[in-house]
């Protein structure tokens, strides 16, 4: 194992984002500002405005207009970034759908931030759950470090040509988009070797010849045509098998890298914390696995065989890895920080339930709605769903499987 | 990048058609003819956007295509956006060495739709950053792909299925929004008016927007045989008497000082050669209830309309 030496730097997590896309040779940034992801604008801007990157900073209009910039940038060869949060991702919705399926392998970062109405600037995972079906590989990140690791490793996955599909690194509001952290960092060769010049795959055109998909003068194709119901299906059928196909890629990116950075999350796909022997256990996306790590800690030191599963990546969602990861679970929390209205519990929630229905396994579930609008989840809330984990495992019932948590009544 | 201009008919028969025919549109569709003509005016490599709408639909049906140009359409309200990002890139790798020409042209079209109303807003912002590009605007004054609905576009007092010809509503009550004027309002370098019936004039001012640096507005406008309920052979006619009775002025502005092109100018040195809007509105079905004793004032009041305009293009362009 090659390990490099990495620079210890004080960022947030929106400016470890920065850091990592000024390091990652991005040819085309096109970006809107909105709360909290407005400072890796900034940043950005100011590594464009003294001269550190060669990189073309398009300040759009609006966030539609900041994604369709990266899409047909992408579509014409260049490496893409762009960031949004809340009522921006919301607004770039069209354009996610066009992205995935005109195969343009842009990287965003989302900020998650709750939806309007009520206005509200603070975490939850609405906007990006929303966008789940999008065709948009999903990684949600606990830290600031993972932020940097993860936009990093999101360029090598979405321009992979088995792959090609936009891809969204989200990281919680304030909680670590703000929260001054210490972050490893790599010395810009190393990101520039490790990410490379994008690859363009060759494509069959209209006139039957091999030739680059871009869009390119002098091999002339047609991108984002008119396709109705005899190809449509097809095409969306292939971005499923690319979507199928990333769950192996990523874990390569995620052991590559781990190779030069000493970094591991899991498999690059889920991180389970001590939950090889748990009988209970939570499963939660981003921040609030810190705070569940540590209540595991307390728990595992009082003698109950407590665990966690944190998905880092959703989509595509990782079925086989979350079956045999809870192969020894008998009572599962999951915690969703956004909710379906009218529906039964939070999205996490259902896609847990619902993929262990033909699993072999059949342990006991209930879903805890969360920290909806940046409310926080502090340790006495996850020792209290523990709890009544414990008390489902002594029972062997379920009263309520929906809750929410954390909520006057 | 130097440019010769060759614009005789004989030298337009000797260029590749960059639109090939074959495509799906409507006998006597006006755009068609008018894509055809710009694309004549390509200087070199170029690469094509366009919005969602009628040409965007006929020209590629999966797993056809007509355009023997790299083409991309993404959504109805962000062609120009469309076209900073290819702008954006193209100068990013040419940058870093990985494009293989000196310069690429990007040319942007949509509809009216896509430009008076859904599109104004990514189009205001791409020609604010000065993306060098040419943007096309097609006026067939509606929502034709959709089925004939009003747009900013729409004139005063036309028929269309949502500004329908009623028995107290005689078509749309609201003028057209004047966004060529919008776009010189923008202080960009070239902003022109044009016409497939004047098709020289149409194809050099497309050249001169390829040919500026910074972003260019093209305003065609464009007839449409079933939107304008007339017989498909007269688009050509109809689109002259457009300018025969300056309904539709042919002028330019560069770095938005206005002047006014050959057919109209001739208008404005030789006054009674202005030919009245009654001749134009009574060529289209569109226009057909304006001829009844109930809504006849509507045609005064259209003339009326377009003398104010016309009068106000004279003294923007000092012939007055």
């Amino acid at each position: 194992m090659v390990k490099i030496q990495q620079q210890v730097l004080a960022l947030t997590g929106d400016e470890a984002v920065a850091y990592a896309v000024k390091q990652s040779e991005v040819d085309v940034v096109a970006a809107y500002p909105i709360t909290p992801q407005t400072i890796i604008v900034e940043r950005f801007s100011e590594y464009v405005y003294n001269g550190e990157v060669d990189t073309e900073f398009v300040c759009t209009e609006s966030e539609h207009s900041a994604l369709t910039a990266c899409l047909t940038a992408a579509a014409t060869g260049a490496r893409t970034f762009t960031a949004s949060a809340s009522a921006g991702l919301a607004l770039m919705h069209e354009i996610l759908y066009v992205t995935s399926g005109c195969r343009a392998p842009v990287v965003m970062t989302i900020v998650n931030r709750a939806l309007s109405a009520p206005i509200n600037i603070h975490c939850d995972h609405t906007d990006s759950m929303v966008e789940r079906d999008a065709c948009w590989i999903q990684f949600y990140a606990e830290n600031s470090q993972e932020a940097y690791d993860s936009v990093i490793q999101a360029f090598r996955i979405a321009e992979n040509p088995d792959i090609l599909l936009p891809t969204m690194v989200m990281l919680d509001a304030f909680f670590i988009s703000h929260t001054l952290e210490s972050v490893k960092v790599f010395p810009d060769e190393v990101v520039r070797k490790f990410v490379g010049t994008r690859r363009i795959p060759m494509v069959r055109s209209h006139e039957g010849k091999l030739v680059p998909f871009k869009l390119d003068p002098e091999n002339p194709i047609t991108m984002g045509p008119f396709d109705i119901y005899d190809y449509y299906f097809e095409h969306k059928r292939q971005q499923e098998e690319a979507m199928q196909r990333a769950l192996q890629i990523i874990k390569q990116v995620h052991d590559e890298y781990e190779k030069i950075s000493g970094r591991r999350y899991g498999n690059g796909l889920i991180e389970p914390y001590r939950l090889e022997d748990a009988e209970i256990a939570i499963i939660c996306i981003g921040s609030a696995a810190g705070t569940t790590k540590t209540v595991v800690d307390q728990l595992r030191a009082q003698g109950t065989k407590a665990g966690l599963l944190r998905l880092r990546v959703y989509r595509p969602l990782p079925v086989q890895d979350i079956i045999n990861a809870l192969k020894n679970v008998k009572a599962i929390a999951v915690m969703d920080r956004s909710h379906s209205f009218g529906a039964h519990g939070g999205p996490i929630f259902h896609e847990i339930r619902h993929i262990l229905y033909d699993a072999p396994i059949h342990p006991k579930i209930v879903g805890y709605i969360y920290g909806l609008g940046g409310r926080d989840m502090p340790e006495n809330l996850i020792h209290q769903i523990y709890n009544d984990l414990e008390k489902i495992l002594e029972t062997k019932r379920v009263e309520k499987p929906v809750h929410f948590i954390g909520v006057r009544e | 990048m130097a440019s010769v201009r060759k614009f005789a008919l004989k030298d337009l028969a000797e260029k590749p058609d960059l639109i090939m025919p074959g495509h799906r549109a409507c006998a006597g569709c006006g755009p068609a003819v008018a894509y055809r003509q710009i694309l004549k005016a390509a200087r070199g490599p170029i690469i094509a956007t366009n919005a969602t709408g009628c040409m965007e639909v006929v020209t590629t049906i999966y797993p056809y295509t007509a355009w023997r140009i790299p083409y991309i359409h993404t959504a109805f309200e962000n062609v120009a956006a469309n076209a900073a990002g290819i702008e954006a890139a193209l100068k990013a790798l040419k940058k870093k060495g990985q494009l293989k020409h000196d310069h690429v042209d990007v040319i942007a079209f949509a509809g009216d739709g896509g430009t008076y109303d859904i599109g104004l807003q990514a189009l205001s912002g791409a020609v604010e950053r000065g993306h060098d590009f040419l943007y096309v605007l097609y006026d067939n004054e509606a929502y034709m792909n959709t089925g004939i609905q009003r747009s900013g576009g729409t004139p005063l007092g036309a028929w269309t299925t949502t500004s329908p010809a009623g028995s107290v509503i005689p078509g749309k009550p609201e003028y057209k929004k004047p966004v060529s004027d919008i776009m010189v309002a923008h202080d960009i370098p070239y902003v022109a008016t044009a016409s497939p019936a004047y098709w020289r004039d149409l194809i050099i001012k497309a050249r001169k927007g390829l040919e500026v640096k910074g972003p260019a507005f093209l305003h065609a406008l464009t007839p449409c045989p079933r939107g304008w309920r007339y017989d498909m052979s007269k688009t050509i006619e109809i689109a002259r008497l457009a300018v025969e009775t300056c309904v539709f002025p042919l002028w330019e502005a560069v770095n938005s000082e206005y002047t006014l092109s050959a057919p109209s100018k001739v208008i404005a040195l030789k006054s009674e050669l202005k030919k009245p809007v009654r001749e134009y509105l009574r060529v289209q079905g569109r226009f057909r209830h304006l001829f009844t004793p109930k809504f006849e004032q509507v045609i005064d009041e259209i003339q009326r309309d377009i003398d104010k305009r016309w009068g106000r293009l004279l003294k923007k362009c000092g012939m007055v």
